[in-house]
């Protein structure tokens, strides 16, 4: 790590003596000071920033709102209530939570599906990768037990639907459904260690990130162009040129998630859940919150118990292989003219996975289900391979800075401080 | 050197054991879970009643005799889970039948006298259950189970304890 | 749509009726029409005159056998009826109220203080639902959010539109609910202990219509009549707004904040473009479009 502080000299007498002891702030300033950013980066490359505010806000919400919520099965909907009514600004830190853990995923999505266009996943960043899958699958289970909470009709019964499909492991899908619930059905038990789960993997997603962050200074962005940095040209340092770009994004961000908090807070949630839990009756239809949707339609499109819940996490492994399946040597979809028409169908599917995953199982919807579920497959798994085989990308351009600038050139980091950070191992 | 590693691995072991046993339901959860009664009296046919027997519903269904004749004619052949109507009930109380109210599927609740079989059908995932609570349509794997229990009188069952396999015999 | 019947009808004899809270887009149930409230949009508030109304058709009306759970003193307080202290110290003392033990350990009644919780009509669920036909009358503080209805693509994304935004679906299927009593079509049976509603999903309800035209009274105008009519709809409606505040108390605020948060965004991500942009001009710009377009020239 210490080859990383290539330009940080402490002044001070104590700067000194701290960074002989424990190189911080040399890390900090190579890290994201002095960092070698590809000059290209569009916005879609903000969003990286915008999850970390996410997370953040989410952290700190969260931690205020467990300071007036009541996880038990008795007072928890009341307890949600009191915050709504009683606590001063209450009703706004539980619409910021609520509605934040959608702004989470629309940036995460966002996030996922650029990687996917630019072919971010190829090497030399599979670890990187790989980690930011780690983090969607703790997100989507922290969002899973966070929704739970509330204790309405919706988190009650997505609580029995989702623990419910661990039953169709064999022979110990019983037992493992019992540990999760403590009981013999979902039940205070249940929502109890869900809240003190709900409070700790944001931290495990927050260490997790740091890994990715970690992972990221080491291979170095991709950008738009797919190709790697090759002079000073290329780049441009972190501060200010990223830092100043990422921090218009997230403000821009903030403002579309302030629409949501103020004006629509509820648009995003499910009138059931402000119906308090009921063991005695299924809402008349159990559907999952939005982010959710896609893999749901997935589950329901198997006619079989457990062939469902392996599609709905195979959807998720899958995901995880993407760069082992991915033949094609060319990195970004701007020069993979076939990949880019089958992305864009690809996301189209993903979107009517979503819409599916909202509708009533019958008739017509199944089938749709069926199909746009066999194509999520089909795309990773016969797609991608045979694609990088038969594709005949276009020619690459010779540098990113010619790309920006065209031949002519402009001011970039000194040439050598911006070599490709791959290459510094 | 092996030795050593074995002696660590019984010991990661040991110490992993009570926070996972701590995970599964209580001595006052399980205590809770002790034999309930319900009177059968006060349901007339064709009626369903929902009890609760360690916090899962259970529906009490006082059969017609419609509904007990669909149940049987039935060619067993045809069914995903195929289970005789009689091996769901018990002996000399035809018209009983009870069953677990929570889809096999992922746990709904099904609407009773609905769906194509007017047995159950649940809302959810569209799961269709015929008058013995088998399953004849959708995602859910198996039929509906039939929870322990037994006759005390001819108008009382107790869910929770299972009755000897000769229900006249049993009690006497 | 003649299983849906069957199926509600079904639900009722269960006695399960009106679990199902999101009223589905089913067959026949026509969708609540569309009603103008002060409080939709961006800067909508409370009519409080229409508050202290809706508060009058729940006392008279609704309180006989649905829980409202809320303390009076809310009723007292800013961006609600804003009745006066008084007014609600003097409401809450004609209420009974459960308190104790006392010293010798029993349970007492005492007149109400702003503080209490409105009291229930029954004093548990079983006791209400015994009342009523074995199905509990559902509380009222938040079903202006518990209740709603599809609209559909693309009035999905329709609705979420600033300033075209529309999230009042729970008081229009309210007042909708309150004003659909009418007699079932030809050959539709209604079971035993049911009501035809034609907003009701299904249409069977549990509850039988409580309204009529002139059964509550309005307080009078300076000219001795009441300033807005006494019937069914006028009832239904101010009960729809009072119950989207008590769902909602903090609606003004939130809306009122929310106008100044985002302002107050706008300009601030004005400011950081234009600081953003100096920045990037320093290595010739940056470039916006989708590389392999054009090149763009370092225009600054």
């Amino acid at each position: 790590m210490s080859q990383h502080a290539t330009t940080y000299v402490p002044k001070s007498r104590f700067a000194k003596w701290f960074e002989s002891r424990l190189p911080l702030a040399g890390l900090v300033h190579s890290s994201f000071i002095a960092f070698p950013v590809p000059r290209n980066l569009t916005y879609f490359w903000t969003f990286g920033a915008i999850l970390i505010f996410m997370l953040a806000a989410q952290i700190v919400t969260g931690v205020w709102l467990a300071m007036h919520y009541v996880p038990h099965a008795n007072l928890a909907f009341d307890s949600v209530e009191a915050i709504m009514r009683d606590v001063n600004y209450g009703w706004l830190l539980r619409y910021l939570h609520a509605n934040g853990a959608s702004m989470f995923f629309i940036a995460v999505y966002i996030h996922i599906f650029r990687n996917l266009y630019y072919g971010s996943y190829k090497a030399p960043r599979e670890v990187l990768y790989l980690l930011g899958i780690i983090i969607f699958i703790l997100m989507m289970a922290t969002a899973f037990m966070g929704y739970v909470l509330p204790w309405g009709q919706m988190s009650f019964w997505g609580a029995t639907v989702i623990t419910n499909l661990f039953s169709a492991v064999p022979v110990v899908g019983d037992t493992i459904v019992s540990l999760l619930w403590g009981g013999y059905s979902v039940g205070n038990p249940t929502l109890n260690r869900f809240f003190a789960l709900h409070y700790l993997l944001p931290f495990m997603i927050a260490g997790v990130v740091v890994l990715h962050i970690w992972a990221l200074h080491v291979v170095g962005q991709n950008n738009p162009a797919g190709i790697p940095i090759k002079s000073g040209k290329d780049a441009v340092p972190f501060t200010p040129y990223a830092t100043v770009k990422d921090l218009f994004a997230t403000v821009v961000f903030m403002m579309f998630f302030a629409w949501w908090v103020f004006f629509l807070p509820n648009y995003l949630g499910h009138a059931d859940n402000y119906i308090p839990a009921n063991p005695a009756v299924t809402p008349a239809h159990i559907v999952p919150e939005w982010y959710f949707l896609p893999f749901y339609a997935i589950l329901r499109a198997i006619p079989d118990k457990l062939g469902g819940v392996i599609a709905m996490f195979g959807a998720i492994v899958v995901l995880a292989l993407v760069p082992w399946l991915d033949t094609s040597r060319v990195r970004s979809a701007n020069y993979r003219p076939l990949y880019r028409q089958f992305f864009w169908v690809f996301v189209i599917v993903c979107v009517l996975l979503g819409w599916l995953g909202a509708k009533p199982p019958e008739g017509g919807y199944v089938i749709a289900a069926r199909i746009c579920t066999a194509w999520y497959f089909i795309h990773f798994l016969v797609v991608l391979p045979l694609l990088g085989l038969f594709e005949t990308p276009k020619p690459l351009p010779s540098s990113i800075a010619e790309t920006v600038l065209g031949k002519k050139g402009g001011a970039g980091m000194p040439v050598g401080a911006a070599a490709e950070p791959s290459t510094r191992g | 050197m092996i030795a050593t590693g074995a002696v660590g691995a019984v010991g990661v072991g040991a110490l992993a054991w009570p926070f996972v046993a701590s995970l599964a339901p209580d001595a006052q959860t399980v205590a809770a879970g002790a034999p309930v009664e319900v009177d059968l009296a006060p349901i007339s046919p064709g009626q369903i009643v929902k009890v609760f027997w360690r916090g899962k519903l259970i529906f009490v269904r006082n059969r017609t005799e419609e509904e007990i004749k669909a149940a049987q004619d039935v060619n067993l052949a045809s069914l995903p889970d195929p289970q005789p109507d009689s091996a769901r009930v018990k002996e000399g109380h035809p018209n009983i039948l009870v069953v677990y109210g929570n889809c096999t599927h992922l746990g709904c609740v099904p609407l009773g006298n609905e769906g194509p079989f007017h047995g159950w059908f649940c809302p959810c995932h569209g799961s269709v259950f015929d008058t013995s609570g088998r399953v004849r349509g959708g995602p859910a794997p198996i039929n509906l189970p039939v929870p322990p229990y037994t006759f005390v009188s001819d108008t009382k069952i107790r869910i929770g304890e299972e009755s000897n396999a000769a229900p006249k015999a049993a009690h006497a | 749509m003649n299983t849906r019947h069957a199926l509600l009808a079904a639900a009722l004899a269960v006695g399960t009726l009106a679990g199902a809270a999101t009223v589905q887009a089913a067959e026949g149930t026509p969708n609540p029409p569309r009603q103008s409230w002060t409080f939709a949009g961006v800067f909508g508030t409370f009519d409080r005159a229409q508050l202290q109304r809706g508060f009058k058709v729940y006392r008279e009306v609704c309180q006989a056998c649905h829980q409202l759970k809320i303390p009076f003193r809310t009723l007292a307080q800013n961006g609600g009826p804003q009745f006066s202290v008084a007014q609600v110290t003097a409401l809450a003392a004609e209420y009974k109220v459960q308190d104790g033990p006392n010293d010798a350990g029993e349970m007492f009644e005492r007149p109400g203080r702003p503080a209490d919780f409105i009291p229930p009509p029954f004093p548990n669920e079983n006791a209400a639902a015994a009342a009523n036909g074995g199905k509990a009358p559902p509380p009222l503080q938040v079903i202006a959010k518990a209740r709603g209805f599809e609209r559909g693509f693309p009035w999905f994304i329709v609705d979420v539109i600033p300033f075209l935004q529309y999230q009042e679906h729970g008081p229009d299927y309210i007042h909708a609910l309150l004003t659909g009593y009418e007699e079932p079509p030809a050959g539709f049976t209604v079971p035993p202990g049911g009501h035809y509603n034609k907003y009701f999903p299904g249409h069977v309800i549990a509850m039988p219509n409580p309204l009529s035209d002139g059964q509550v009274e309005y307080p009078k105008g300076p000219d001795g009549r009441s300033p807005v009519p006494e019937t069914v709809e006028q009832y239904s409606k101010d009960l729809a707004a009072f119950l989207m505040w008590t769902a909602e108390p903090a609606l003004e605020q939130r809306k009122r904040m929310g106008f100044m948060v985002i302002i107050f965004l706008a300009v601030f991500s004005y400011l950081m473009y234009y600081v953003k942009k100096k920045v990037w001009a320093q290595v010739g710009g940056e470039a916006e479009g989708a590389p392999g377009t054009a090149p763009l020239g370092p225009t600054g």
